[in-house]
């Protein structure tokens, strides 16, 4: 390559333009953690400041633990997500390899039905989600959560997943065909195994909207027994308006599981999005 | 015809498809059809009556409904501008970086500039909410550094500010997306290509903007549609950090906020599911346009300069 494309101004000012970007990016969150850890006339007489053993204080973490039904939000929310995330990798597997394995009439127009979904947002049909979910008795359980966030996920699986069953080899399918698999096992014990990778990304794709979500829960399953940590947490930060040792705990509290959940599967996630899992 | 051998039922393909076309179609395409049907129905005396159109003609002839109606849709096309002129900009002028040969620590970038995208909108909103908070005093305390001490108001807290610095804050959160898409995008751009231009002396700045951008033109495309869908559906973010009534005074109520107020009441409001429907009808109406303008307009255009 030419020296032109990496002169050294250029690169510096490269490194210049991001390292400010990400500054940005990450000095809120950065601030809440900080300041989450020091007293309270600490975090307002100098908030940049990082915390010293003078001015350490774990008031904010100890009101939060001992107010906060938090530990009972998060299971809520684990349930909620993993559940829904099964059900979408499962039924959304089988979907894809249906679509992109056999030749039948309708296929194209059932592949379209099913992308529907991509572009129109589930929200919309809350009015009538609300009214299936109070006629069925299924309001604040969990069980409706599941099943809205099953629906959601749907459509971008299938659509993630067949684009990459196409590409697992005739060849492999066919010879398993002549041993004579079942088409159950050719899916389960060929197919899904090589679509690991990309069934990983779609995971983290369908995981971080059902996770943070905020709509749902507060109209399907607002109560105490079935409050997501989103919701308690909005509960819980719009009780606690004065007490900012609390607020900057429970924000803390709420940043860490996911952000180290991400630092383990941001490889995962970057390589699915620049593999071009997204078109 | 009769010389082929009649082949089995494949009931494999049933079971396959079923279990996500049920639940699809179940929790999904069936409520979406019957919120467009509520929309046609009010309720009178306990029990649902037809009345066609006349949901509309509120929502659009009585000042009560209207007044909020467009307030909310004007809301929401300057938070879509805002994104569309701030985020993408942002997006390809970091991915473009990010994307150059031999850029160093350039994984650690990617992910740094991604954590605010994981995050939910209740931290976001709250974690921004102090920040700008005049009683914290951390915003007026960086701008006292460069200068700008007195250029420092509540946004969050002035009719005219509120409405951009909610969308900048959502821009920031969102950054992260429009950024890996072009950056796919570039990395998929053959090397030949790139070869090609440079023996010809296409270099540096113009070689961005006359091979590079072309080529990631079909991904700007795809960024703005979902940039558009995401914003007319939006809710959480002014939810969590002004409250349902999108203050100060409605200066922040975009259409997903209207939405809740009208069909699950607040306050002094009561929840009326059928003007909800009406409204959800709106909404589906405007994200249907901007699909369809996507899809026939955009992409159409687009898929001749790619591979």
């Amino acid at each position: 390559m030419s020296t032109a494309t990496s002169s050294l101004p250029r690169t510096i000012g490269a490194h210049a333009v991001l390292l400010t970007y990400t500054v940005i990016a990450l000095f809120p969150v950065i601030i809440v953690i900080v300041n989450s850890f020091k007293s309270r006339a600490a975090i307002f007489g100098a908030p940049l400041a990082p915390p010293t053993p003078k001015t350490f204080d774990l008031i904010g973490y100890t009101t939060v633990i001992g107010q906060g039904d938090f530990i009972h939000y998060f299971q809520n929310s684990l349930v909620v997500t993993v559940a829904s995330l099964f059900f979408v990798l499962l039924f959304g597997a089988m979907a894809a390899f249906a679509l992109s394995e056999y030749r039948f009439r309708g296929n194209s127009l059932m592949g379209l039905y099913l992308a529907l979904g991509i572009m129109i947002p589930i929200r919309l049909g809350t009015v009538a989600i609300l009214q299936l979910m109070v006629a069925s008795g299924l309001v604040n359980t969990l069980t409706a959560l599941i099943l809205v966030y099953t629906a959601q996920g749907l459509p971008l699986a299938v659509f993630i997943l067949s684009e990459f069953m196409k590409q697992v080899s005739d060849d492999l399918k066919n010879a398993g065909r002549i041993d004579g698999l079942s088409e159950y096992t050719i899916f389960f014990r060929l197919v899904l195994p090589l679509v690991r990778p990309s069934m990983a990304t779609v995971a983290v794709f369908t995981m971080i909207p059902i996770w943070n979500d905020l709509w749902f829960p507060l109209i399907l399953a607002p109560s105490e027994e079935t409050k997501t940590v989103t919701l308690g947490a909005q509960l819980f930060l719009g009780q606690f308006v004065t007490n900012w040792n609390a607020i900057l705990a429970a924000l803390s509290l709420a940043i860490m599981p996911v952000l180290i959940l991400y630092v383990i599967f941001s490889r995962q996630l970057i390589r699915g999005i620049t593999s071009g899992a997204v078109k | 015809m009769a010389a082929a051998p009649k082949r089995p039922f494949r009931w494999h393909i049933v079971v396959f498809l079923a279990p996500a076309v049920l639940v699809y179609t179940a929790i999904m395409i069936l409520p979406l059809a019957g919120t467009l049907q509520l929309a046609l129905f009010r309720n009178i005396n306990q029990s649902q009556l037809f009345v066609g159109l006349d949901n509309f003609r509120t929502l659009f002839g009585d000042p009560n409904w209207s007044v909020g109606f467009w307030n909310a849709l004007r809301n929401n096309v300057w938070f879509f501008i805002i994104h569309m002129v701030v985020q993408n900009p942002i997006g390809v002028l970091l991915a473009a970086l990010l994307s150059s040969p031999r850029l160093r620590f350039s994984a650690f970038y990617r992910t740094a500039i991604f954590v605010p995208t994981i995050l939910s909108f209740v931290i976001v909103g709250f974690a921004w909410k102090l920040i700008l908070s005049p009683l914290w005093g951390v915003a007026p305390n960086l701008m006292d550094l460069v200068g700008l001490k007195s250029l420092f108001t509540p946004w969050l807290g002035k009719e005219q500010y509120a409405l951009t610095t909610l969308s900048l804050i959502s821009v920031w959160q969102f950054v992260g997306i429009p950024m890996m898409l072009i950056y796919a995008a570039l990395l998929s751009i053959p090397d030949e290509v790139i070869e090609a231009a440079e023996c010809d002396g296409v270099t540096g700045m113009s070689q961005f903007w006359k091979i590079k951008l072309p080529l990631i033109l079909p991904s700007i495309g795809i960024i703005s549609i979902l940039t558009f869908v995401g914003n007319f559906n939006a809710f959480d973010l002014i939810y969590t950090a002004q409250g349902a009534l999108a203050g100060p005074n409605y200066s922040t109520d975009i259409l997903g906020t209207f939405l809740y107020r009208a069909f699950f009441g607040f306050q002094l409001q009561v929840g009326d599911p059928n003007m909800g429907a009406a409204i959800a009808t709106m909404m589906f109406l405007i994200i249907l346009g901007g699909v369809c303008v996507y899809l026939f307009l955009v992409q159409t255009r687009l898929r001749r300069y790619q591979f």
